[in-house]
């Protein structure tokens, strides 16, 4: 932000003002380079996307390979040190990253998709298809979003592919919500309703109009959940509520390692550290774009 | 008659990502006990952060007063503590703002928010405060104030809270009331009884007024004496009569220009003042209104000019007030 | 009415699922003449709706069943025991985060960019960013394995004594009140930070109140008004993080019941857990309602 003020006071003349017309895409990237917050976000999300990617090639050892000592502490061979069952706990997280990373933005994207279709549909056509769909968000509304994965889970049982329809579920109405309603505001916009007057089709007005208006808060909505949606799965995880237990999770390392913290700190420590760096790197991403984007930190809370 | 306020060099700085905006910088002015003193000139020419640095409410960061004496009551405002300025501020120095739809806290009642100065300030109990309260509504023309008191802001009209503003203001018996633009979010009907409200109340209880406005017509009719502010500076000063007849700087000139009058033909053409007001980040070393001037010559470009008498009680910061003279004296 | 959605909803989801509850118990009964007989037992043998009439009539009259498992004890019984483990939990959890959340918003809003205003960004964000099990684990390791100051797990009734009660009590309430902490503390900043740019504050400084009568008189009702819009929101993630919490400290409370009763696939006992958590929920997102109208007199009286 600070950035583009500098910017702005440093044209003088009418040639300069190609200067403004920087892209959008290169002005948040020069904010994000100037918030130390976001700056450290993004190294850490890096370093973990690339784990997450790599995991196979980076891992020193198998993630399920029982081998080694069992409970053994920090040391050169096993960084993090090993489990109760003598697996290495460093190539366990590494491999964990996955599944952390897959189910976060996987079910965020379903979520949006189908969130932000719903909320389109209700907020532009209105009549009964608002009332119907209004119907079921003010529904899911009656129970917390953590609830209603686990009752989904409940449902239709554990497993990745379970677990990963779960969470999305548990987030649709918050972006069906959003989308209502910026919607709402937008259609009430004299350039739409010029566009409509000059006869443009309801799809293209959607196009061209409201979408591209509703998409800074969708956006950040979606940061925000991606993160959210990271720590339902590990609770997931760690309740027993989530993947096969073959594949290694944060949430299902910290489960296992849960019995022997008193003896084995790393096992606790580890994982759980994994994930609150995963998510606080998101949110201080998140929270850039939020400044970047001028939403206001009321409506996208959960 | 003593002179109250006396406000000398006073400049106030604001530090912003684009530089140092110098809202105020060096003004000179007195008020008189009782008088009503008003500070003419278009937004941003720093008359509201003149107002501010009085009430010393300016917010450091990023505002700051870098320089300037501001006496008061015999007393130099700036060297007080926030606590002895505090004590100063809603008892003997009381403020007016602009928008009465904001200026009151809507959770609270118009009885709380009146009381709560008269506790304060001079230590009344509430059944007094309520009395009091009840005594300034009647005052300032609401009736049934008894009623009234135990409203919220949000039951009453824009008149009638920039009432309640008046009544705020006038609680303590304050010396001297600063009312930045007091009429301006209001309908043109309310505007004059507002005015007149305020006049007849500062006359009555001898209470100063600083009136500021960017309004000639309210400048005429209710203030005694006038300074017209360009870009942080005084540029003329005078009694409200001289410089509504007889102004002696283009600036002022151009403003009455731009203004449609009721007593002048319809054929009357305005004439806008033309371009912009300069940058206060970025001030040269000449006359700061010479790029939009009329009347400029070389010399506006190199000099500032300060302000000197051009009649009894009447001074201009401009090289050529002849040449403004002699336009005026030419007919118009 | 909502309730009843809700209610209808519980029941003939969990009866859509694929897996019956009768699998698991096969395990233990591997005979299908004994199956039928305990399908005809538990009425599971009727048609879909009969049951779904039964079990609406029961739950009118507080009855929700019984547990499948063991000696079959009442669901209502097992709720009723359960409660006063949550709401302890929850209240506690609440009164510790609101106390540390209002003074740290209002501090680092007063102080804005001051080394305190950091200070309580970065922790906000780290306990946003914390999975709640984990923050309890590392409470445990340090609070109760090492320091012996706290007990680990478990409950006890206030009956047998406050601090008893309560000693068990603080690591749990700390580890679920955090993140609600964290939300609640960075919207009263930036809602403060709002309203002491407001017009009536300014006029509240000209009247010469003292600092504190503005901060607490002026300020800070009117910068809850939008926190009390997002408490029900917040409440869900407290809820949600109430229900791990449990699990974590072996609080015996509606959590770990909902938990362990997914886990054994005990559907009445699943059911009657979800229905009574999403009527907490109602419960509390009208009370927010009803907080509203106390504080904003515009709403009262429209």
């Amino acid at each position: 932000m600070q950035l583009a003020t500098d910017d702005a006071s440093r044209v003088d003349s009418p040639e300069d003002v190609s200067l403004l017309r920087r892209s959008r895409w290169t002005d948040w990237w020069l904010t994000v380079m100037h918030d130390k917050k976001a700056l450290a976000g993004l190294v850490i999300l890096a370093v973990f996307v690339f784990m997450g990617l790599f995991a196979p090639l980076i891992a020193p050892y198998d993630p399920n390979d029982m081998e080694y000592e069992m409970l053994a502490p920090p040391s050169r061979s096993h960084l993090l040190g090993t489990d109760d069952l003598g697996r290495d706990l460093l190539s366990r997280i590494i491999h964990g990253t996955r599944i952390s990373f897959f189910i976060g933005f996987t079910t965020v994207a379903l979520a949006l998709v189908s969130g932000v279709f719903l909320g389109l549909t209700a907020g532009y056509y209105g009549g009964w298809r608002d009332h119907l769909i209004m119907r079921y968000i003010d529904l899911q509304w009656a129970f917390p979003n953590f609830i209603i994965a686990v009752y989904m889970v409940a449902v239709f049982g554990t497993g990745i592919f379970n677990l990963t329809i779960a969470i999305s579920l548990a987030y649709v109405d918050d972006f069906a919500r959003l989308a209502r309603g910026m919607v709402l505001t937008i259609k009430q916009e004299p350039y739409v309703m010029a566009a409509r007057a000059m006869g443009a089709s309801n799809t293209r007005i959607m196009g061209t109009y409201v979408l591209p208006n509703a998409t800074a808060p969708l956006i950040v909505q979606a940061t925000v959940s991606v993160s959210y949606a990271i720590l339902a799965e590990a609770a997931l995880s760690f309740l027993g509520l989530g993947v096969e237990s073959t594949t290694p999770t944060w949430g299902l390392i910290l489960a296992e390692g849960r019995s022997f913290i008193s003896r084995a700190w790393w096992v606790g420590v580890f994982p759980g550290l994994a994930i609150m760096l995963t998510v606080l790197s998101i949110n201080f991403l998140g929270d850039a774009l939020r400044d970047f984007m001028d939403v206001r930190e009321t409506q996208d809370l959960m | 008659m003593a002179i109250l306020l006396e406000v000398t060099d006073l400049h106030t700085h604001f530090s912003t990502p684009f530089g140092t905006v110098k809202a105020v910088n060096g003004i000179t002015y007195t008020v008189n006990e009782g008088e009503t003193v008003a500070i003419v000139g278009e937004s941003g020419c720093g008359k509201s952060v003149g107002a501010l640095s009085i009430m010393g409410l300016i917010a450091d960061p990023p505002g700051k007063i870098e320089n300037g004496h501001i006496r008061f009551m015999g007393e130099d405002l700036l060297t007080l503590t926030d606590e002895q300025l505090r004590r100063l501020r809603g008892r003997r120095l009381a403020m007016i703002f602009q928008e009465p739809m904001t200026s009151l806290n809507p959770l609270l009642t118009i009885g709380r928010q009146l009381c709560e100065s008269l506790q304060t300030h001079l230590g009344y109990t509430r059944t007094e405060a309520v009395n009091r309260a009840a005594e300034l509504l009647a005052m300032v023309g609401i009736a049934d104030g008894g009623r009234r008191l135990k409203q919220y802001p949000h039951h009453l009209s824009g008149g009638m809270r920039q009432r309640i503003m008046i009544a705020l203001a006038l609680a303590c018996e304050p010396k001297l009331i600063i009312a930045d633009e007091p009429t301006t979010a209001l309908d043109v009907t309310i505007q004059a009884q507002i005015l007149e409200l305020m006049k007849a109340l500062t006359r009555r209880l001898n209470v100063a007024l600083i009136l500021i406005t960017h309004n000639l017509g309210v400048v005429a009719r209710y203030a005694d004496r006038v300074n017209v502010m360009y870009a942080g500076k005084i540029v003329e000063t005078g009694t409200a009569r001289q410089v509504y007849a007889l102004p002696s700087h283009p600036y002022t000139l151009g403003l009455m220009r731009s203004v449609p009058r009721v007593d002048q033909a319809r054929l009357q053409r305005l004439i806008p003042i033309p371009g912009q007001p300069p940058d206060l980040t970025r001030l040269g070393r000449g006359c700061s209104y010479g790029p939009r001037c009329d009347f400029k010559t070389d010399r506006c470009d190199d000099e500032s000019p300060s302000l000197v008498e051009t009649a009894a009680g009447q001074c201009s910061a401009c090289w050529n007030t002849k040449a403004v003279a002699d336009s005026l004296g030419g007919g118009s | 009415m909502v309730t009843w959605i809700v209610a209808t909803l519980v029941f003939f989801m969990l009866r859509a699922v694929p897996g019956d509850p009768l699998v698991a118990m096969l395990f233990d009964v591997g005979d299908p003449a004994a199956a039928e007989e305990l399908r005809q037992k538990y009425g599971l043998d009727r048609p879909l709706f009969i049951q779904y009439v039964k079990w609406c009539g029961l739950l009118l009259q507080g009855d929700m069943g019984r547990s499948i498992y063991g000696s079959r004890v009442p669901v209502s019984t097992i709720i009723i025991e359960a409660l006063p483990r949550t709401i302890s939990l929850a209240l506690l959890a609440f009164a510790i985060a609101i106390g540390i959340a209002i003074p740290a918003g209002i501090i680092a809003a007063l102080r804005k960019n001051s080394f305190l205003d950091h200070a309580t960004t970065l922790l906000a964000f780290l306990g946003l960013s914390m999975p709640d099990f984990w923050l309890a684990i590392m409470l445990i390791i340090v609070f109760a394995a090492n320091l012996h100051w706290l007990p680990a797990i478990g409950y006890v009734p206030i009956s047998q004594g406050v601090w008893p009660w309560l000693k068990h009590l603080i690591l749990p309430a700390i580890a679920a009140g955090t993140a609600f902490s964290a939300i609640i503390a960075r919207m009263i900043r930036s809602s403060m930070l709002e309203v002491i740019k407001t017009d009536y504050i300014q006029v509240a400084r000209a009247k010469g109140l003292r600092k504190n009568t503005i901060t607490l008189v002026h300020a800070l009702p009117n910068a809850l008004i939008p926190v009390i819009t997002v408490m029900g929101i917040a409440f869900a993630l407290l809820m949600a993080t109430t229900v791990v919490i449990e699990n974590v400290f072996s609080i015996k409370g509606l959590g770990r019941v909902l938990i362990q009763g997914i886990l054994n696939r005990d559907y009445p006992v699943v059911q009657g857990a979800i229905l009574v958590v999403s009527m907490i929920f109602i419960f509390i997102n009208l009370l927010v309602d009803i907080l509203y109208t106390v504080i904003d007199p515009r709403i009262r009286f429209e």
